[in-house]
């Protein structure tokens, strides 16, 4: 390490390729793919969902063979679907630490030496995690579902792809996950540590539904209801029912797109106004 | 590559109600080693960060080739900085972070290589960054900063944690930099390691300029030069020397220090009065007294900057430290 070489400063750099928003997104796409706790954090995302739902799934079934739970309260998809909920926080881990690693590090002055566009730096972020979360998702989604069903065996009623309401469930919970991850990446914009946008998520996605829930007045029912994130799990949760207490599953999910657009925002005039 | 200066004009950052940099204006020229002294606290930081884009002024601009830094397509292409040796993230390997560098300014990868190997760590490419010493992160800095084969290049403090290998190695790039005519501004806060490097100073202190000069002008304005003579008869010199308005005081170890004339004045007096000279020596004020002098009262944290020059002025060897240039001693100074 203490030879050296007498290679040259100058480089072969100018006949380079102009720099736009394609390198930018290059940029970023090394940079994700090149720290091991992407990989890490995707592994255990799999594995809490394919892994957690194959375990639901046939302990849920053990139960309707004994008798546990009554025929009409048996919803396979629901079933296989029910180990999502923690992949949600594998993917909010990821869409943070894009972010709030770079914070932690101080990475961040690097990266925005190289990229001073703000908007440009901000968006290609979001736009490799979104490549990443959303291929992912759809992937653990799906392996959730026909590991769960396939789980299920003879006697206990599966569910299938065909039927109504289903496919929209298993491609929407990828997309559910997709817009967590993004609202995770907004939310490190705009507090800057991991902790802090953890905090902030289990709030939005658990703490605050569990109070709504728990205390039976009306106006909270309305707050549950149009609560961004619980309207935003309509679209892998609601096979076919379609009360008055809950929004649709593609209007709840609109909801909750349009949350996640304002908290980037939010983050983008946060990551433009304050120092680095 | 066309006269790349950095501007600053008027340049001012507050935090709070602390004035980290207080209306400063300076040019930066291409084709020399500029050095950016100061004590800790003074402000280097702070400019430089504003220089890249990193903080907004609270008031004034300052300019690269006349362009705010944000304003740069490909920065990298233009300016190289070292800031921070350690803001990197320390899952990834050197390689790799050079790579997500020279993706987002359109840079060829094979550069990549060009300047692991220019600054010795191609055998250590492939480690992450976590397990770097201090000194493999400064290489990896200066590495990242000429990624771009940028005209502009900034450092600051460079030499910390590097070996003396290294820090000879930094002070030869800086002065081969500066000789292809780049524009290369370097902040320390030792005069010593200026005076190796540097052409051309600007000082600051408290966020204010101190000064803009040449090294040689600094160490001449610095400090009113003095004479130290001794002859066979002081007492008779020393008269002579008053009446033509010379200040004189004792020497510390014998003999007279003479202000306010030039040796060959004290020389004219001595032969004018028939006194056989022993000694005639022109006192020159070290660079580090220099900046101790300009920089008095801009101190921050005095104790502080005392242990930042740890070989005080007299082991710089430029001659015994005249009264007003000796460091703060007594009560201030903790044991």
């Amino acid at each position: 390490m203490t030879a050296v070489a007498s290679a040259p400063v100058r480089g072969e750099v100018r006949p380079a390729r102009p720099a736009g928003f394609a390198q930018v997104l290059r940029s970023e796409w090394t940079k994700m793919l090149t720290l091991r706790s992407t990989w890490v954090t995707l592994a255990i995302a799999v594995l809490l969902g394919v892994g957690g739902g194959v375990g639901i799934s046939a302990a849920a079934a053990h139960a309707y063979r004994q008798g546990h739970i009554a025929p009409g309260g048996w919803k396979p998809v629901q079933v296989s679907s029910i180990s999502l909920f923690f992949v949600q926080w594998a993917v909010a881990v990821l869409g943070a630490t894009v972010v709030t690693g770079e914070y932690g590090s101080g990475m961040i002055r690097t990266s925005l030496a190289a990229v001073p566009r703000r908007g440009r730096f901000l968006v290609a972020k979001a736009v490799v995690l979104t490549a990443v979360v959303l291929v992912s998702g759809e992937a653990i989604s799906f392996g959730a579902f026909l590991a769960g069903q396939a789980m299920f065996g003879s006697g206990v009623p599966h569910a299938a792809l065909g039927q109504g309401g289903v496919l929209r469930s298993v491609v929407g919970a990828g997309l559910y996950l997709t817009a967590v991850g993004l609202l995770s990446t907004g939310l490190g914009f705009l507090v800057r540590s991991t902790a802090a946008a953890m905090a902030v998520i289990v709030g939005l996605l658990f703490v605050f539904p569990l109070i709504f829930g728990a205390i039976p007045v009306s106006w909270l029912k309305q707050v549950d209801k149009w609560w961004p994130t619980q309207a935003g799990q309509q679209i892998y949760t609601q096979i076919g029912r379609h009360g008055s207490d809950v929004l649709g599953p593609w209007a709840g999910f609109g909801i909750f797109c349009a949350f996640v657009a304002a908290v980037l925002v939010a983050g983008y005039l946060v990551l433009r106004s304050r120092n680095a | 590559m066309g006269e790349a200066l950095i501007v600053a004009e008027h340049l001012t950052k507050t935090y709070g109600s602390t004035r980290a940099v207080d209306d400063l204006s300076f040019t930066v020229a291409p084709g020399r080693v500029t050095g950016f002294l100061g004590p800790n606290g003074a402000g280097k930081t702070t400019t430089m960060r504003m220089i890249l884009g990193l903080d907004d002024p609270t008031s004034g601009k300052v300019t690269i080739d006349g362009r705010p830094y944000r304003d740069l397509a490909a920065p990298l292409r233009e300016v190289g900085a070292l800031i921070d040796a350690k803001a990197v993230q320390g899952g990834r390997t050197a390689r790799s972070h050079l790579e997500v560098l020279a993706a987002s300014n359109g840079i060829p990868r094979r550069r990549v290589s060009e300047v692991l190997r220019l600054v010795g760590l191609e055998q250590v490419a492939r480690r992450r960054l976590g397990t770097f010493s201090l000194g493999m992160s400064q290489r990896l800095g200066v590495a990242a900063a000429l990624l771009g084969d940028p005209h502009t290049l900034l450092f600051d403090e460079p030499v910390n944690g590097l070996d003396p290998e290294g820090i000879q190695w930094i002070r030869q790039l800086m002065k081969g930099l500066a000789s292809e005519g780049r524009t290369v501004l370097v902040s320390s806060h030792l005069m010593s390691e200026m005076a190796l490097t540097a052409d051309h100073l600007l000082v600051i202190g408290r966020g204010k300029l101190v000064a803009d000069a040449s090294i040689d002008e600094v160490v001449r304005g610095g400090s009113a030069s003095t004479v130290l003579v001794r002859s066979r008869d002081d007492a008779a010199l020393a008269g002579r020397l008053v009446a033509i308005g010379a200040n004189v005081q004792a020497g510390s170890s014998g003999g007279l220090l003479v202000g306010g004339v030039e040796a060959a004045v004290v020389g004219e007096a001595a032969l004018a009065g028939g006194i056989v000279l022993e000694e005639l020596t022109p006192q020159r004020v070290s660079l580090e007294e220099a900046f101790m002098e300009l920089t008095r009262g801009d101190v921050e944290f005095a104790a502080g900057l005392l242990a930042d020059v740890p070989l005080g002025v007299a082991a710089a060897g430029w001659g015994a430290p005249t009264p007003t240039a000796a460091p703060p001693a007594g009560p201030e100074v903790r044991p």
